[in-house]
């Protein structure tokens, strides 16, 4: 029975932050158009500078995810300025710039993952912090765990509000519903992409501090990050925030039962078992686009 | 026939002549070399010939290669040389069929996601397979097959093959379809075209010779595993040279091999650590300068139309 | 009396809540135009795509010289006979303007295949064979939709609003364009807003609203019922009993 508790709390720890991590792509790529391959970099990214604050510093990771907001922001703005606008102009239609735009991430991938190996190496990282054990529902997990969870919860209601109950929230799943009546809204299509972009690569940050507080990483992870973000945008159904928190729970309670009754190591195939499912028999998504 | 029609076949004939004698001529380095460029040679033709047509872009190359290797790496003690190319590329088929069973009734954003993680998923699968049930996860791999000049000869004949496929698809009704499909899929339905068929076979075939130009090389490596076999990093070179070369003619890919393999044998050398870091940048290079590649820069100047013929 | 060439019966299609197509049934016999009107939103198009392929059916029946073809898929559909224009033109931009005809003739009839250079001059652009598509103005682009639709020698063709957006004199080599294709045989249903082209072109009309058939006759008649008036400017009615007030 603890087993079984114990793969249902890591499960939804796992879902939780894979949700964080979902809803950041679906921003990126359900509003602003953007499939962005580097996405799990930046996750990384933030996740080492986590790690090598806390080793140099020995500044908690709380602190670190406070100071990694406005640098996220920073970066996504950056990101979509410099990078991607010139692509954004350039294309003729949505299939091109989404061609061009998943090429000229994956460039920044590599840029981004080759700098991270020069700095800390390709081994495996990790950090002690916050490791005590805690009871919970008669199980125990490390408190970290449970604030990592705590805080994905919190965060993940937080953007819920900003995009339920704010003009600007409102604008972007208006633009990721239909961009083009969007614009006959007065809305500024365009700008709101950039925000869109800047929030997504806020959480995938975010995401990236509190993963490194629960679980061991490494510098190459972050493609299987950006692959499992997409999975789960996929089956929630691209743009539609609410099937996207789900599909990711979903995810992480498939891939930490796998991992703990059949094999840890076969949890990938888990994950793509349940991709090709979709693929094959709801390829618009569990709950369809967000759309009419 | 006119001189000027003949003339470019004769040379092709007389170069590929040529290459065969190269082993014979250089040393072990410039054979290892020659091996490469025909390696990459193959591998980005092969996916200039899918991708470049139809747009949509696989992140799956070596995918097949790995499948191609581990052939070789299970069955190369057990089976004569012919027959276990026989299977190698009966299995990179076989997964390029589901593959694209699976994606290409899609659109092309879910068939791109499906093969980025491909590759990883196959690592971890044969890397579970091998812990669990082989008991060891690497494999060695002692095969009569494995002298440089023979490996070196298939190659070049691998590549003369694919070549001459491309040159097919260039007047054939498949590659006109796949234009067809890269311009406008639902229009090119409309026009009777089965597309998803199309794609298919396209896809189906151009795998084969990557699953055969990985069991070719792959008694090279002595010692493979699957990190070996499915190393990602590889699909993405072969995507940049394509992309580099320019996909508007089936050629156009091998003149992104050249210099890249160079960068990158040099890269290795001499700076292994930043090996990403430029990968990188040479992407993001073709993507902004260059995104037809040298061959559409080419075009474009000379004010020629992309479509062939 | 020999049976229509194409037979809609009891088509419906609908997208979430929303019933797009309703219900819809009509024939097109062979040599025959026939007009697909309806005020915007009333699922023309959506049953121009049904009987195309573009779209599946949720239910009902598309009967081509009695084969069915509902739930086929497009190139199917295209291969057995039914070739379309779309509403915002949709050429193989970066081919030439021959190219894009020989992309029709892939799955033409066989026996006979059609010239792409005749069509090229049937539908006006004539000599203009190694131009990129993207290079021709808008009604030219149309014309080689046209062309291309036509290398299939389809038995009924489908045209989505193909005069849209000419100008009168573009209006009238319209057409007489249509009128000259007719009389090859070709059949036609035609989704259209020009009234005008309606009457001299249509032998029949079937009109449309909120996704069922309101009306079908002759376009005079047609056009001249109350039902249809009112799908088209609203309810004579209401603007009645605010007169009154």
């Amino acid at each position: 029975m603890t087993l079984f508790l114990d793969a249902l709390l890591t499960g939804l720890t796992l879902g939780g932050m894979y949700a964080l991590v979902a809803l950041g792509l679906n921003l990126q790529y359900g509003v602003a158009r953007i499939l962005n391959l580097s996405y799990g970099e930046m996750l990384i990214a933030a996740a080492v500078l986590a790690y090598v604050l806390f080793g140099l510093q020995g500044l908690s990771p709380l602190v670190t995810l406070v100071l990694v907001l406005p640098l996220a922001a920073l970066v996504g703005c950056a990101m979509y300025s410099l990078m991607l606008t010139p692509l954004v102009r350039r294309a003729p239609n949505r299939n091109a710039l989404e061609a061009d735009s998943l090429l000229g991430t994956f460039g920044l991938l590599f840029i981004v993952q080759g700098v991270m190996l020069v700095l800390v190496g390709g081994g495996y990282l990790s950090y002690s912090f916050l490791a005590e054990p805690v009871d919970v529902l008669g199980t125990t997990l490390a408190a970290n765990r449970l604030l990592a969870l705590g805080m994905a919860v919190v965060l993940g209601l937080a953007v819920w509000l900003l995009l339920t109950r704010t003009r600007v929230g409102t604008a972007i799943r208006a633009v990721s519903v239909d961009p083009v009546s969007a614009q006959l809204a007065a809305i500024d299509v365009t700008r709101l992409a950039m925000i869109a972009f800047a929030l997504g690569t806020v959480l995938a940050m975010i995401a990236g501090v509190l993963l490194s507080m629960s679980m061991t990483f490494s510098a190459t992870m972050g493609m299987v990050f950006t692959m499992k973000a997409l999975i789960v945008i996929i089956m929630g159904g691209i743009g539609n925030m609410a099937g996207a928190v789900v599909a990711a729970l979903m995810l992480g309670l498939v891939e930490s039962f796998v991992a703990t009754f059949i094999d840890p190591a076969l949890t990938l195939a888990a994950s793509y078992a349940l991709f090709l499912l979709v693929l094959l028999l709801k390829p618009a998504g569990l709950f369809g686009k967000a759309s009419r | 026939m006119s001189a000027h029609k003949i003339f470019p076949g004769v040379a092709i004939v007389c170069a590929f002549v040529a290459l065969g004698f190269a082993p014979a001529l250089g040393n072990d380095y410039t054979t290892s070399l020659l091996i490469t460029l025909l390696l990459y040679g193959v591998l980005a033709t092969a996916w200039g010939l899918f991708c470049g047509p139809t747009g949509y872009i696989s992140l799956a190359t070596v995918a097949f290669v790995g499948v191609g290797a581990y052939t070789v790496a299970v069955l190369g003690e057990q089976l004569p040389w012919p027959l276990v190319l026989l299977v190698a590329a009966g299995l990179g088929a076989l997964l390029s069929f589901l593959v694209g069973l699976v994606t290409l009734r899609l659109s092309g954003t879910y068939f791109v996601i499906f093969t980025f993680g491909l590759t990883e998923l196959l690592r971890q699968l044969v890397n579970w397979y091998e812990s669990t049930i082989s008991g060891s996860v690497g494999r060695f791999v002692f095969v009569d097959a494995s002298s440089s000049s023979f490996i070196y000869g298939q190659l070049l004949v691998l590549l003369a093959l694919v070549l001459g496929l491309g040159w097919w698809l260039s007047r054939s009704r498949l590659g006109f379809a796949l234009r067809l499909i890269g311009e406008d899929e639902q229009a090119a339905r409309h026009c009777g075209i089965d597309t998803t068929r199309a794609k298919l076979i396209a896809f189906t075939g151009t795998s084969v010779f990557m699953a055969l130009a990985g069991a070719i090389v792959a008694p090279r490596w002595t010692y493979i595993d699957p990190a070996i076999a499915f190393n990602t990093i590889v699909s993405f070179q072969v995507l940049i040279m394509a992309l580099l070369g320019g996909l508007s003619r089936f050629w156009g890919p091998l003149l992104g091999v050249v210099p890249l393999v160079l960068l990158f044998e040099t890269l290795i050398r001499h700076f292994p650590n930043h090996f990403s870091i430029v990968l990188g940048v040479v992407f993001l290079l073709i993507v902004y300068a260059l995104p037809r590649g040298v061959l559409g820069w080419v075009l474009e100047r000379r004010r020629l139309p992309e479509s062939t013929r | 009396m020999s049976a229509p060439l194409l037979q809609v019966q009891g088509l419906g299609r609908s997208f979430g809540g929303l019933r797009a197509v309703d219900a819809l049934s009509f024939d097109v016999a062979a040599g025959e135009i026939v007009g697909l009107l309806g005020p915007n939103g009333s699922g023309k198009t959506t049953a121009l795509n049904l009987i195309s392929g573009a779209l599946l059916p949720d239910r009902g029946s598309v009967r081509l010289e009695g084969l069915e073809l509902a739930g086929a898929p497009a190139h199917a559909i295209a291969r057995a006979g039914i070739a379309r224009t779309f509403q915002l033109v949709r050429v193989f931009e970066r081919m030439t303007v021959r190219e894009n005809v020989q992309a029709g003739l892939m799955y033409g009839r066989s026996d006979h295949r059609a010239d792409p250079a005749e069509l090229l001059v049937k539908v006006g652009l004539g000599g203009r064979d190694a131009l990129p598509a993207s290079q021709l103005t808008y009604i030219d682009q149309k014309r080689l939709e046209l062309a291309r639709a036509l290398a299939l020698q389809p038995r009924l063709l489908l045209l989505d609003e193909w005069l849209a957006g000419l100008n009168p004199s573009e209006l009238v080599e319209g057409v007489a364009l249509l009128h000259a294709l007719r009389s090859t045989g070709v059949s036609m249903l035609l989704v259209e807003h020009v009234m005008d082209a309606i009457r001299s072109l249509c032998d029949r009309c079937v009109v449309m609203n909120a996704g069922v058939k309101i009306a079908e006759g002759t376009p005079v008649d047609v056009l001249s019922d109350r039902l249809v008036i009112q799908a088209y400017l609203g309810d004579e009615d209401e603007d009645v009993r605010c007169n009154d007030v």
